[in-house]
């Protein structure tokens, strides 16, 4: 059940179609207030169809971007063209484009019904096409048999699922989502979060997102655009963000991560060694990077990809010995915190695959950490 | 709904017209008087109506402006119109602290209460203002008369031998001013206790502190802001009082109020009241910046 | 301080505020059905005194004129009061916005002689310039107006301001201008604040003495005025009466409004519960 590609029966306004490509492009926006800055010459090109999740945390300008997009901020320079048409100086109310708020922003003194064929009733559409839209909206989010209660009578989920039947009912061709699932309780969460996305794919609508949790954003967008301090730092899709993050900053935003600081000692074609002061031996990276010795650089291993084990590995770069200080147990995987003689402290994750497994390790016992030459990473930011 | 669009359309932005009307009235039934009243205070008693003489004239050719100073040399060596000034501003602090005292402790003690008895206490407390002002004043003539029951009261109970002369002196008026002004004193006082977090209170009890010096250190500074409104939002009105010193305070309750009055309506001297009028303006001037300073930010939202 | 020693205090501190508060009001209205005149004296139940109030014409007259006064003032003040909210609450800073503050919250505290004289003597002026006759029931109406939407204002905006912004971006959002938003979305929702803002002016238009004394004409004097010159010349039943009728009133009102509220209120309450129960 496809909605309309369309934006509900107003003017569609200069431009045209543009490149699905280049759906929304976002150009050297600034917005400054009172000489901060909350976003600095930002630059990001999102295409048809996809969810695009801007995350970060408080003060890194990505709810601040989302409202200038919605039109509730004037950015202080630059320009926002959706499919082509440039937005700078449309008024909220006459993009083609909806937003669902962070605390759903339900109207109380309407019911659901009314609450969703609100935006259709400013568009001028008769009585039958409204109806008959409410209920696609209705079936859509499976709310058929709430119609007619009003918000304080619903449940967290429910006024979620009438929020966005409300911000997807005129069709629009884009779609913010501010903070979708901030409201929800973290069981309801993981399970609106599928729902959500299977709704939007359905509905075939573009969908930029904002948030501050890493896991929505992952599991959610199809590519993930990392803010901090007004700047994007990385964008990607969530793979190439867990396993190639760019900087420090997105190593250790998302997920847990190891971080090494050494100095580049042999800088060949085909391999590197950095040697850092928390590490016995050099790290051995197996392939060439674009640094060069007596570089300063990070080196980032995700918790997943350490080996752990009382024996010593037969490999011969890329392991260390240390203690184990301590075991967090979270039921699906153990985390071990190894400390190493330097002091550095490694975080090995040990999935429990087989019942009462994890090896017999316990605090205190000596093991052996290791990783593969290229199960990490080399950051130059 | 479409001429509410087509409306959108054409005016020349909304905005402007809800600023202007307010602003345009305001501006002109309550900001022009005022320099009326001091272009009027500098004019003359006349047998004339109106009953003043005009200030700009065009004699001979001559366009001549003639500023009577006579009404404001009048209030400033007269002994009777200084007294007056002072003996509002003492009346009306006096009353302003007396209504403080009493009303702390209700709208401490209702904002300790659970939220339902809250409003309901409130709603109680606001609910006399409601009912005329002038008949809770004339309730209390019947009460402190010489004869009246407060009186008979205390005769009856032996506490005192003959009435105790309470209506028609200055004692009547602070009763009065603190009965009617009372729920404006509770309500600021209430809307900032209110908001005080209990638990201030427990982490000094658990440091140590005496429930006094807790009150004393913690409570009453973070009520600052809330007794300040409650005083300004009591003095400012009660200097410049009439109902209640005419009708429950006697020939040595001088007030301004009633200066001005009697000038207006029993001498017929517009210029003089004028004049009172300026002056009484002048002197409440600072008072009611602060306050204007204070309500604005409550206004637009913003937490003092 | 123990919990019972606490409750004590606050049963004192209130029993004794109340009484203060109301005791006054229910002598008035205990003496309103005394025999004799002396109001001080109890000889006996009667209700003469309503008699003579329901025949004096004078009253009645300023009654009906008092009420309709009040019934306009508070309409009009609600209408401007609330563009005055809105101005407060709603809109960035503009050249002379510090100036319309201070006309909004001067009116709060100005002297009832100040506000009375000076609309007086603006209405006179006016008068030479523009024959407008002061003293009927327009003159009234407009002091009134000027100096009870300043109330209006600060209830209206305090309901303005607890306002989740949200709702009316969420409106703007999906095709309303804002003209539109604030007929729609925000009147409805702020509908309560209104109505104790006309509420509010409608008390304080009906119970003004002083500024109606400037600017009240012979023919159009309001019930306050009356009031107050009876009572000046000393005390009388018929007052009491009048004031028993005008409390009874209010108590009514103030009662009615209360069980509305609350009914409301117990009802949204078993709504959420409900829905909290369903758990969708």
């Amino acid at each position: 059940m496809a909605a309309e590609q369309g934006n509900g029966g107003k003017d569609a306004g200069q431009g045209g179609k543009a490149n699905p490509q280049e759906y929304l492009r976002i150009v050297d926006v600034r917005k400054e207030f009172d000489g901060f800055v909350a976003v600095d010459d930002t630059n990001l090109t999102i295409r048809k169809g996809e969810i695009f999740a801007l995350l970060g945390g408080s003060g890194s300008g990505k709810s601040t971007l989302l409202r200038c997009l919605a039109g509730f901020e004037k950015p202080s320079s630059g320009k926002i063209y959706l499919d082509g048409q440039l937005l700078n100086d449309l008024p909220p109310y006459e993009r083609p484009l909806n937003m669902m708020f962070q605390s759903y922003a339900l109207f109380p003194h309407m019911t659901v019904e009314q609450n969703i064929a609100f935006g259709l009733k400013q568009d001028g559409l008769s009585k039958d096409a409204i109806r008959k839209r409410v209920e696609e909206m209705l079936a859509l989010v499976q709310l058929g048999k709430l119609a007619k209660r009003k918000p304080h009578q619903l449940s967290g989920g429910q006024q979620q699922r009438v929020a966005l039947a409300r911000s997807l009912a005129k069709g629009p061709k884009l779609l913010l989502l501010d903070e979708p699932m901030g409201a929800l309780d973290k069981k309801l969460r993981s399970q609106m979060q599928l729902e959500l996305v299977s709704i939007i794919e359905k509905s075939g609508v573009t969908c930029v997102m904002v948030t501050h949790d890493q896991e929505e954003a992952m599991t959610m967008a199809t590519r993930i655009a990392l803010m901090d301090q007004g700047w994007i730092r990385q964008v990607g899709t969530p793979d190439e963000i867990y396993e190639q993050p760019t900087s420090r900053f997105a190593a250790e935003f998302i997920g847990s991560v190891n971080l090494i600081e050494g100095v580049v000692e042999e800088d060949e074609a085909d391999y590197v060694t950095i040697r850092s002061p928390q590490l016995p031996d050099p790290i051995y990276i197996g392939h060439g990077i674009s640094g060069f010795e007596g570089q300063e650089v990070g080196f980032a291993v995700r918790p997943e990809k350490l080996g752990i084990g009382k024996q010593e590995p037969e490999q011969p770069h890329n392991k260390a010995k240390g203690v184990i200080e301590d075991i967090a147990y979270f039921g699906s995987h153990s985390v071990y915190h190894v400390r190493l003689p330097s002091g550095y402290k490694f975080m090995a994750n040990f999935a429990n695959v087989q019942r009462w497994a994890s090896e017999g390790l316990t605090w205190n016992d000596e093991v052996w950490v290791w990783w593969g030459d290229n199960d990490g990473v080399v950051l130059t930011s | 709904m479409n001429i509410l669009r087509s409306l959108g359309k054409r005016l020349p932005g909304p905005r402007w017209g809800v600023i202007s009307v307010p602003y345009v009235w305001l501006l002109l039934f309550f900001a022009i008087p005022f320099l009326i009243v001091l272009k009027i205070s500098f004019a003359k008693l006349a047998i004339a109506m109106p009953p003043y003489t005009p200030i700009l004239e065009y004699i001979d050719e001559a366009l001549t402006l003639k500023l009577n100073l006579g009404n404001y040399t009048a209030l400033f060596t007269d002994s009777q119109y200084i007294q007056a000034y002072l003996s509002s501003i003492k009346i009306a602090a006096i009353s302003t602290f007396l209504a403080l005292l009493v009303a702390y402790p209700i709208a401490y003690v209702i904002a300790r209460l659970p939220p339902s008895s809250r409003n309901i206490a409130m709603m109680l407390v606001v609910l006399p203002s409601w009912t005329s002002f002038l008949i809770r004043v004339y309730a209390w003539i019947g009460i402190l008369k010489n004869n009246g029951l407060l009186n008979n009261l205390l005769m009856k109970i032996g506490i005192i031998d003959e009435p105790l002369q309470i209506l028609y002196t200055p004692l009547a008026a602070y009763i009065g001013i603190v009965y009617c002004y009372l729920p404006f004193m509770v309500l600021p006082l209430y809307t900032n206790l209110v908001k005080h977090d209990n638990r201030l209170l427990e982490a000094a009890y658990d440091l140590g502190a005496k429930p006094w010096k807790a009150f004393f250190t913690i409570t009453l500074p973070l009520s600052k802001a809330g007794i300040i409104a409650g005083c300004m939002l009591v003095m400012i009105p009660a200097v410049g009082e009439f109902v209640i010193p005419e009708l429950l305070g006697g020939p040595d309750t001088l007030m301004i109020g009633r200066v001005l009055w009697g000038e207006f309506f029993n001498n017929r001297d517009w210029p003089a009241a004028s004049a009172v009028a300026i002056v009484m303006l002048i002197l409440l001037l600072v008072p009611i910046l602060i306050f204007n300073r204070v309500q604005q930010r409550e206004l637009e939202g913003r937490l003092t | 301080m123990s919990r019972v020693g606490q409750r004590t205090v606050n049963w004192v501190v209130l029993g004794l505020g109340f009484a203060f508060l109301y005791v006054p009001v229910f002598i008035l209205m205990v003496y309103s059905f005394n025999e004799s005149r002396l109001a001080t004296v109890w000889s006996g139940f009667s209700f003469k005194w309503y008699g003579e109030l329901f025949r004096d014409e004078k009253m009645l007259r300023a009654a009906w004129i008092s009420i309709k006064v009040a019934f306009w003032t508070a309409s009009a003040a609600v209408v401007l009061g609330t563009m005055a909210a809105l101005v407060m609450t709603r809109m960035r800073r503009f050249p002379g916005k510090t100036l319309f503050g201070a006309l909004i919250t001067a009116p709060l505290v100005m002297p009832e002689v100040i506000i009375g004289l000076s609309i007086l003597l603006m209405f006179v002026s006016l008068g030479q310039f523009i024959g407008f006759k002061p003293g009927g029931i327009l003159s009234i109406w407009i002091a009134h107006v000027t100096f009870t939407l300043a109330f209006v204002t600060v209830v209206v905006s305090s309901r303005l301001s607890e306002l989740d912004k949200s709702l009316e971006e969420a409106a703007m959002d999906l095709g309303a201008n804002r003209i539109k938003v604030f007929f729609l979305i925000t009147l409805p929702i702020i509908a309560p604040a209104l109505v104790s803002g006309w509420l509010l002016a409608f008390t304080l238009s009906l119970d003004d003495v002083v500024i109606a004394s400037f600017v009240a004409g012979p023919s159009s004097t309001t019930l306050p005025i009356e009031v107050f010159s009876s009572v000046r010349r000393g005390l009388s039943p018929k007052i009491n009466a009048l004031a028993t009728l005008m409390i009874l009133v209010v108590s009514v009102a103030a009662f009615l409004g209360w069980w509305f509220m609350y009914r409301e209120e117990k009802r949204r309450q078993r709504d959420v519960q409900l829905a909290l129960q369903e758990n969708g």
